[in-house]
């Protein structure tokens, strides 16, 4: 039965797809945000832990708003995905014998394990430096120290770049499809070829992983 | 030449299938492939086999009736050629050469390498015309239509609806050929009062036939034996996304006027 305005839309294949995209958008957005504000871990303790209380006491209202934003894209990302996921598979219910891939990304085709992997990460890393539940010393407000401590735990920082290395293959797939997606990216004789993706999927995990890399080798302490 | 052939083999829709091997002797490197097939299909005949059914039609690569996946590849190993086209000079002798139908639950197989793509003639059916009486032909520059336009459709009016995208999509989505027939009829003046309309209908028959969705892997584009480009997916996007947001409900036509 096919239904009318909004939920017709969202029952398409496009129109799931386009929800992606344009949740993709704000989700990629917020990731550089978040990477460009860690970067200030190096500047010290004391503009880190400014920087933490800025967000957390001064403009706590605009990170609520922030927070429900995201909680609905990130809802709405995974829900489209795995229903385009599930009917995708049941479009080929019977596979090739063989089948040579012939210009599809090592990037596109991780999309959704990568997606899983973040997806376990997200949770796991708001309980880690945001609640605090799952750090060893957490401290509120004194984001410097949480970060030096957090990240002195072995696996935890290995868990961490893990993230980053699919959150790059994701952003470097997500951020060149969904302008296509959304229909905004101009013609191209190279459609396939992707710039700018490039530069946001190496400049956004390479941020982030900066104070990982930086705690384990004991330059920030 | 000789190449040895893994042929997907399957009496009807509901029997199963396999692979069988034959081994194509005496093949000269100037056959098409399907002339290859042809000369095993003889052979096959003469020594009482069932031959193997493919589609064929023009044999000149602009029917869109043959396809099928050669080694892996929808129409096989060379770029913007349809399996009619290929030539066993792109083998090697002795090559193992695998040969599988289209597969998309949308395609059921009919017999051996035929697949049935009756739901791409359902998805034109929803929309890919255009319903206004046109009459006998019109003067060449009645009606202005910008250069880009008119090449653009020209480049999606190519396909052919083969079904090579949904073959080499990992989705087993037709997105690529409802984009194209989209892009088409959307790029000129003649098609625009039923734009919106067909980017709806055709999207939506797309789905129901039970296809995949696109994840822009560009595997599709690579396929296209007509070098149809994912540009013009954006493009149906676009058209679609519009089309929802401006649809309403049909008024009700009473009284006079």
């Amino acid at each position: 039965m096919e239904r009318a305005g909004l939920l017709r839309f969202w029952d398409s294949s496009v129109g799931k797809k386009v929800v992606m995209g344009a949740t993709g958008l704000i989700l990629v957005a917020f990731v550089i945000l978040h990477m460009a504000g860690n970067l200030q871990f190096f500047s010290g303790s004391e503009r880190f832990n400014a920087y933490s209380h800025l967000l957390q006491v001064d403009l706590i209202e605009l990170t609520w708003l922030m927070r429900i934003t995201l909680l609905g894209a990130v809802v709405l990302h995974i829900t489209a995905a795995y229903q385009l996921t599930m009917r995708n598979r049941a479009a080929r219910p019977a596979g090739y014998v063989k089948r040579e891939p012939q210009v599809s990304t090592y990037a596109a085709r991780t999309m959704r394990w990568g997606g899983v992997y973040l997806l376990l990460f997200i949770p796991y890393h708001i309980l880690h430096f945001t609640t605090g539940t799952l750090h060893p010393a957490f401290v509120r407000r004194a984001a410097y120290g949480n970060v030096v401590i957090g990240f002195q735990v072995m696996w935890v920082a290995l868990f961490y770049l893990g993230a980053m290395a699919f959150l790059g293959l994701h952003l470097y797939h997500g951020a060149w499809a969904m302008f296509r997606t959304l229909g905004i990216a101009r013609p191209s004789n190279d459609p396939l070829h992707r710039r700018l993706a490039l530069a946001i999927a190496i400049i956004v995990p390479a941020g982030f992983s900066l104070l990982p890399l930086s705690v384990m080798l004991g330059f920030m302490h | 030449m000789k190449v040895v052939l893994h042929v997907w083999r399957q009496a009807s829709a509901s029997a199963a299938g396999k692979l069988v091997d034959y081994q194509a002797d005496d093949i000269s490197p100037d056959m098409s492939f399907l002339e290859m097939l042809d000369v095993l299909n003889e052979r096959l005949i003469v020594r009482g086999e069932d031959p193997i059914a493919f589609d064929h039609d023009c044999r000149e690569g602009i029917c869109g009736s043959c396809g099928m996946m050669i080694n892996g590849a929808a129409h096989g190993p060379m770029k913007l050629t349809t399996a009619c086209q290929l030539h066993m000079r792109s083998f090697s002798d002795g090559d193992e050469i695998w040969i599988e139908p289209w597969r998309a639950k949308a395609f059921p197989v009919i017999k051996d390498l035929v697949v049935d793509r009756g739901a791409f003639d359902r998805i034109i059916q929803a929309g890919g015309f255009v319903s206004a009486p046109t009459g006998s032909a019109q003067d060449g520059n009645a009606i202005p239509i910008p250069k880009q336009a008119a090449d653009d459709a020209m480049d999606a009016a190519a396909c052919i609806g083969c079904g090579a995208c949904v073959a080499a999509c990992p989705n087993a989505s037709a997105s690529l050929f409802t984009a194209a027939k989209i892009s088409h009829l959307g790029e000129l003046p003649q098609g625009q009062p039923e734009r919106m309309k067909r980017a709806l209908a055709m999207v939506h028959q797309m789905d129901l036939e039970t296809f995949g969705g696109c994840t822009l892997f560009g595997e599709c584009q690579e396929a296209c034996p007509k070098g149809i480009s994912i540009d013009t997916i954006a493009q149906m996007n676009r058209d679609y996304i519009f089309a929802a947001a401006t649809e309403r409900e049909a008024t009700d036509v009473l009284g006079s006027g």
